[in-house]
């Protein structure tokens, strides 16, 4: 991967944190946590890795994309406002009476959403039901589903997970955005699911362990995702919950407040953006 | 006539042949296929049928990111599995996206017998009818499910098909139409008025013969579509007749004659009956017993009649 590439890649994503954390601090609530740490993932996925045309929305080649962890909403509208689906100005209208940018993304009200997500635990099944469909209809689109480290504590997570390696849905690539932080405290002292990645082998994933911070690590698990074959691909991101935010990073309770104006204001500095644009 | 058939039957049959017209149908079941007779489509396009294993919940989700794709998938279980297991999967990722998915449930109801009371689902119309989006449809005989199939197939959006396990007898021919939201006048009648859905239009056709016998004229009307529910036929038989009994192999909270009264009491009050589940679990036995215990017969209709036309005012 050129290091330019890589270089744009990061200023897409902290263009997308500045917005995230500008949305949110309009909004005056939402979760900042863990559309922070999710930022560079999407940031590669929605500029470097998948097709997608914000002029033809319901194009039936492009790639699909499902925020399982629909909380992190902040973290989508910021990849299609940045790619073109809508102006960046409407991401100001976040959780507001009228707006489309619902609280947690709602595919009947913006275009580029595709899953209304919200309630944890259903992004994949739905991820394997649009891989499956790919399939019967010999489309070479891929399925990409970020989770929540939180959220595979859902039950339906692992019969999804044993779903998409019995149909060998190698046209479906899962990102688990491994924070390790929940809204009651660290993900192993609620209910761990740990070892993660162990348990995704065992289901028979073929899976890749990353910094989910690193541009080069992300980018490189998805060239390899792309040649693996017969079998989906999980990618356990290991990241920091508010990353880029000093005083939010690996705090457990900005997983679900937004800041005020002045800690927006702190927070867009430390991120080179502007309170005020 | 006079062979039983169960709409399940009639389900699998309609899809397989419906299989070969449209190539968006796919299928899917909860380790159940031979039971819900989906078998019946696997066997003919095993390539567009998937069997998700014991996991409803899944399998729900499945057929949201199916029919976000374009499919038009049909997802089936038994009634207490698909609505109430994946009752939150149907809500948030079938009903709000507004997604076209087709469930198709089986054995409602009490007369899935022996099983008990853990697989007679008594709640699911109730279930079903409380979301947004959703369209609750509920066959009375085997050419009734054939063209309600079809019908799902046409609306633009998520169906909820209420199946039996139990051979009921044929009472309409081919020549019967089927109208999403439209029910079906069986039987004209001045004195008081039966709705009724799925078994219980059977029940209600002969409730209406034995009231005939002590001169009472008993309207019969098929609600086969609990959701939209037809408010004009409700209030016009109320109009005409000033009294109603609703009959449903359901509890009597939350379906069809909790729709029928929403209707009434916002519109056109007059005295209802409900003939349905008492607000109890069902139990093991014969579909027949049940049915006599649960007081869902003719006679329990026909009682329920002449008790509603006892309350009419004036």
């Amino acid at each position: 991967m050129d290091s330019s590439v890589l270089q744009d890649l990061e200023a897409k994503a902290c263009k997308m944190r500045q917005d995230i954390v500008r949305m949110l601090g309009e909004a005056g609530s939402g979760h900042p946590g863990g559309s922070l740490s999710a930022a560079d993932i999407v940031a590669v996925l929605f500029f470097n890795e998948m097709k997608t045309d914000p002029q033809k929305p319901d194009w039936p080649e492009r790639d699909r994309f499902v925020l399982s962890k629909g909380h992190a909403a902040p973290v989508l509208y910021a990849a299609l406002a940045e790619k073109g689906f809508f102006t960046v100005d409407e991401l100001m209208t976040l959780r507001k009476t009228g707006s489309r940018l619902q609280g947690h993304p709602s595919m009947k009200h913006l275009p580029g959403v595709e899953m209304s997500t919200g309630s944890l635990g259903q992004g994949l099944s739905v991820a394997n039901g649009m891989a499956i469909a790919g399939k019967l209809d010999k489309r070479d689109y891929r399925v990409y589903v970020v989770l929540g480290d939180g959220e595979i504590q859902e039950g339906q997570i692992w019969e999804a997970a044993m779903a998409a390696v019995h149909y060998k849905l190698d046209n479906l690539v899962a990102f688990l955005d491994h924070n390790g932080l929940q809204i009651d405290g660290p993900v192993s002292e609620v209910m761990s699911p740990e070892p993660v990645a162990d348990k995704w082998r065992a289901f028979g994933w073929h899976v890749e362990e990353i910094d989910g911070h690193n541009m080069k690590e992300i980018t490189d698990a998805l060239a390899l995702a792309r040649t693996i074959k017969g079998k989906p691909v999980m990618v356990v991101a290991n990241t920091v919950k508010g990353k880029g935010v000093s005083f939010m990073e690996n705090q457990v309770g900005w997983h679900g407040s937004a800041p005020n104006a002045e800690q927006t204001g702190q927070a867009l500095a430390e991120l080179g953006g502007e309170a005020d644009e | 006539m006079s062979k039983k058939t169960a709409t399940r039957e009639a389900y699998g049959k309609t899809l397989a042949r419906l299989g070969a017209v449209n190539k968006n149908i796919v299928v899917l079941d909860a380790d159940l296929s031979k039971s819900t007779k989906t078998a019946d489509f696997a066997a003919v396009f095993p390539e567009r049928f998937f069997d998700m294993g014991v996991a409803e919940q899944n399998m729900l989700g499945t057929a949201a990111g199916l029919a976000a794709a374009g499919k038009i998938p049909f997802a089936s279980s038994f009634a207490v599995f698909a609505t109430g297991r994946a009752f939150e999967q149907i809500r948030n990722s079938i009903a709000y996206p507004k997604l076209n998915v087709k469930i198709a449930a089986t054995h409602a109801g009490i007369s899935v017998g022996e099983d008990g009371a853990s697989h007679q689902s008594i709640e699911d119309i109730s279930l079903m009818r409380t979301l947004p989006n959703m369209t609750v449809i509920v066959p009375a005989d085997a050419v009734e499910t054939e063209k309600a199939v079809e019908a799902a197939i046409e609306v633009k959006g998520p169906v909820y098909l209420r199946l039996g396990r139990l051979g009921l007898p044929v009472l309409f021919d081919e020549s019967y139409r089927f109208e999403v939201g439209r029910a079906v006048t069986l039987r004209e009648g001045s004195d008081v008025t039966v709705m009724a859905c799925g078994l219980m239009v059977g029940q209600a056709v002969e409730a209406a013969e034995m009231l005939a016998g002590e001169n009472i004229s008993a309207r019969v009307i098929n609600m086969h579509t609990i959701k939209p529910i037809d408010r004009d036929i409700i209030i016009k038989a109320a109009r005409e007749t000033g009294a109603v009994v609703t009959a449903e192999e359901h509890s009597i909270i939350g379906g069809l004659g909790s729709a029928v009264a929403e209707v009434l009491v916002q519109s056109e009050p007059v005295p209802q009956e409900m003939v349905g589940v008492r607000d109890t679990f069902g139990e093991s036995g014969p579909p027949s017993e049940l049915l006599q215990k649960y007081g869902l017969m003719a006679g329990d209709i026909a009682a329920a009649a002449k008790k509603v036309m006892g309350r009419k005012k004036g």
